[in-house]
């Protein structure tokens, strides 16, 4: 089955045109994406609309790594 | 600066200024420009934004801390408040046209520009806008009729959410709270928009007219209000301190809330 994190990556990847092979858990989303504020804008719709979750943006602040972000998703499911 | 067409009884207009249409005197006088030509036989208009990056990021705050901090402290109030009349005196002008106003969102539509959303009479959402009202952050209150405008579509334990948390809510949440009346994916709002025109062609304009004057009233005590606190708030020192850190910030994602 495949985890929040493996979803998240895969969703990150189709977004912004990477590999999502090439995309690790500790990476830091925003550096190894390449995305500005408002792309990242973008990458939290497609988060709360694929998990149907509401993610707080209070909560994502100091988020950096697609792990983190992961738990947060969890959290709220 | 802005677009307009007009066709067959619709106007278009596309917002265009990079980066996300922040609301500054440039785009102020051009939307009054706008308003000053409308040609009354027209039955709708269709707002959008021509930027992939959303609909509108809100107040250009560069601009607004040029102002306020080339001014002397004591002018601060006199040149806010000029600003903030001629605002309103747009955004009233907007929300009150006897046409069917149709606001299409996409990505970004944050603190002015939500407040500008707010105007239309149909807001139409394609899968990635996000509504937020950051303004506290900035030590200040929406100040462009966004709050009066919002409590009368929605309940008020949503507005104090959004108002008091700053947070941002999509499309989805936006739809099921009354604030949009229609979802559509990515590129398709305007497809909608343009349909819709076309069934307010088919409308006599006298009761078209009448239905929107019965049921969309300008909120005037409360915007009188709002705008009152919000000139009290922004002479204060948190305003020009925030302006100073957001100018001054080498983030990325300054837009994030």
């Amino acid at each position: 089955m495949s985890t929040s994190l493996d979803t998240l990556i895969r969703l990150a990847a189709k977004r912004f045109g990477a590999d999502p092979a090439q995309l690790r858990a500790e990476d830091d989303l925003f550096e190894r994406l390449g995305i500005d504020s408002f792309q990242a804008v973008e990458l939290i719709s497609d988060v709360e609309d694929e998990f149907d979750v509401e993610l707080p943006d209070y909560e994502l602040q100091g988020i950096k790594t697609f792990a983190a972000l992961a738990q947060k998703i969890d959290a709220r499911r | 600066m802005i677009d307009w067409t007009y066709s067959e009884g619709v106007y278009e207009l596309t917002l265009a200024t990079p980066p996300c249409n922040e609301i500054g005197t440039a785009m102020l006088a051009d939307l009054r420009r706008f308003l000053d030509q409308i040609d009354r036989d027209a039955h709708t208009l269709i707002l959008r934004s021509g930027l992939r990056q959303g609909f509108c990021a809100g107040a250009d705050l560069r601009e607004l801390y040029r102002g306020l901090s080339d001014a002397p402290k004591d002018q601060h109030g006199p040149q806010i408040r000029q600003f903030i009349d001629a605002i309103h005196g747009v955004m009233d002008d907007l929300d009150m046209l006897p046409l069917t106003t149709v606001g299409v969102v996409h990505g970004v539509c944050f603190g002015g520009g939500f407040e500008l959303a707010l105007t239309c009479d149909v807001l139409i959402a394609e899968k990635t806008a996000r509504f937020c009202f950051p303004e506290l952050r900035l030590g200040i209150i929406p100040g462009f009729g966004g709050i009066p405008r919002l409590r009368r579509d929605v309940g008020n334990g949503l507005i104090r959410d959004l108002l008091l948390s700053g947070r941002s809510i999509n499309a989805k949440k936006a739809l099921a709270a009354g604030l949009v009346s229609q979802v559509l994916a990515s590129g398709e709002g305007i497809t909608a928009a343009r349909a819709l025109a076309a069934q307010t062609a088919k409308f006599d304009k006298t009761a078209r007219e009448a239905a929107k004057a019965f049921i969309k009233k300008l909120p005037k005590d409360e915007l009188l209000a709002e705008r009152e606190l919000f000139v009290r708030l922004a002479e204060g020192p948190a305003l020009l301190a925030a302006l100073k850190r957001f100018v001054e910030s080498t983030d990325l994602r300054p837009y994030l809330p």
